[in-house]
């Protein structure tokens, strides 16, 4: 199943991309589905399509919405298969710029994975960081526990594995890579990631309105500090 | 008046439950909520109260409380004995509870989760929509602990809309429907044959995030990895060891092992009960087709 929206115009415009593919539509038991997608930033224009919708009251506010790496969940439908047919004829918005916030993440570039990371870049280890701190970073979506933010803006040729024998526990803080991702864990938990740093900034923080610090679509530059 | 419940034993893992959190998955948060929603509810309608009010979720072994308050109680789902100062009440009716009397939920008889509802609610703090406790991600009340204070709610007075709701203990086996998908194509033909066929056990490290099935293993069709994707409540996910795991309400909002099939909602409260060792047998169905 394709979806590809006709949006005219669009292609003469070669900045954004204002066509995405919905690559497949699979059931997730009777009131779920979860549409599949090409790319990350097919992932992030349907989702911002969704938000959109569910703002202009297109799109129940009922319906949960859960972007993820090549997949948006949502959870909630009254119709699944009627919605999966209205999923066809959505066109995106103008491409507008994403709604995130600006934030920055000031990190102790000291992890125990740096060495690692830098024999994968072809670096020195105190490269590292000044190499991560340069690029930018956008909040693709939230998941594996509350808070828990994926970002991009690793190039491709930066993508790095995760540990064979995952930490059975990671300090909270941690700033780690995996894949293509960067992610913060903002608590105490076992973890995979190679980790290259810390940052004191809580990612999560019930007290606080909304508790997680990013939401998708945040663009996030992280900043080089001493200990 | 105000009112507020002292705890005096907490019984194993007692939480306070609601219907959960929606609308916050993309946060990373997880629904939570009463495992047994009809039992939660059930008890919140037998005192007067909303049938989303916050009530006592027990696990096997009861709770005990004092209120400061004279409120109706009432208790569901797993079927325990009930004592009000020493005195045994009905398990599944709405009883007064006079303030300083201790209110005592005895050990279950059948099943696990036993559903507490005071009239009036449980009037802790609001978090994300929800007033329950998500034992994955560590949001709302901790667990109750032994001298621990819980307000209470203002009765609303409405007339209870029942009274006693004839009760059936948890079967010895739990049969279980599923929509096969989102990822049933990552098993083998006989795997997901023998997801139709074979049955699995409770096992007993379940909790809240899931029932952890012992049975035959499950094989993956392929051998690659999947990126992280949102899991719906209901989902049944095969680990590497190929044993399932049942996603309950305080499940993580995504992960990267396939999930074969997922158990549609009515079904799912009834997993709230299953103890160790229980027999699942799960009756897949295919998925209405989503093609255009």
């Amino acid at each position: 199943m394709r979806l590809l929206s006709p949006g005219p115009g669009s292609r003469a415009e070669k900045i954004a991309p204002t066509v995405w593919l919905v690559v497949n539509v699979r059931p997730a038991g009777t009131r779920a589905l979860l549409a599949e997608l090409a790319s990350l930033g097919d992932v992030q224009a349907l989702y911002d399509e969704a938000r959109r919708r569910q703002q202009a009251g297109l799109l129940s506010a009922g319906v949960e919405v859960v972007p993820a790496a090549r997949t948006v969940l949502f959870d909630h439908l009254d119709d699944a298969a009627a919605f999966a047919a209205e999923l066809r004829t959505w066109a995106p918005g103008p491409s507008a710029p994403r709604a995130g916030t600006r934030v920055e993440l000031p990190v102790v570039y000291d992890g125990p994975d740096l060495g690692a990371v830098a024999e994968l870049w072809g670096i020195r280890p105190d490269e590292v960081g000044d190499a991560h701190a340069s690029l930018d970073h956008e909040v693709a979506f939230i998941g594996f526990s509350p808070g828990f933010a994926y970002l991009t803006g690793l190039p491709d040729a930066w993508r790095v594995p995760r540990l064979d024998r995952p930490r059975p526990a990671v300090p909270a803080g941690s700033v780690g890579l995996a894949d293509e991702f960067t992610g913060i864990y903002p608590r105490r938990s076992p973890g995979g990631w190679l980790l290259i740093g810390r940052c004191a900034v809580a990612m999560w923080d019930p007290e606080r309105v909304p508790p997680s610090l990013l939401a998708p679509g945040d663009a996030v530059r992280f900043v080089a500090v001493r200990r | 008046m105000r009112g507020s419940l002292r705890v005096v034993r907490s019984g194993a893992l007692t939480t306070v439950q609601d219907a959960g959190r929606r609308g916050v998955a993309h946060l990373g948060v997880p629904r939570a909520g009463a495992l047994d929603r009809p039992a939660m509810e059930l008890a919140n309608r037998l005192v007067g109260n909303e049938p989303g009010a916050a009530v006592l979720e027990t696990t096997l072994d009861g709770v005990g409380f004092v209120l400061d308050t004279d409120r109706r109680v009432a208790v569901t789902g797993a079927p325990a004995p009930v004592t009000i100062a020493a005195r045994p009440v009905a398990f599944g009716l709405a009883v007064l509870a006079r303030a300083g009397e201790l209110v005592e939920v005895g050990r279950a008889d059948a099943g696990v989760r036993s559903y507490v509802a005071v009239g009036g609610g449980l009037d802790v703090a609001v978090v994300l929509g929800s007033r329950s406790t998500d034992v994955l991600a560590g949001i709302g009340p901790e667990p109750l602990r032994a001298g621990a204070s819980l307000p209470l709610g203002d009765v609303v007075g409405r007339v209870p809309a029942v009274d006693f709701v004839p009760y059936s203990p948890p079967a010895a086996a739990l049969h279980l429907r599923c929509v096969l998908g989102p990822r049933a194509d990552e098993l083998t033909a006989a795997s997901l044959e023998l997801l139709a066929s074979a049955s699995w056990t409770v096992s007993p490290d379940s909790n809240r995030i899931g029932l952890r099935l012992q049975g035959p293993r499950l094989e993956r069709a392929r051998r690659r990895e999947l990126a992280s994707e949102g899991v719906v409540d209901g989902s049944i996910q095969v680990p590497p060891d190929g044993q399932p795991v049942l996603f309950l309400a305080d499940h993580p909002t995504t992960g990267g092992y396939p999930v074969v099939a997922v158990v549609p909602e009515p079904d799912i409260w009834r997993c709230a009960q299953a103890r160790p060792g229980t027999t699942v047998q799960f009756h897949p169905e295919a998925a209405r087709s989503l093609a255009g």
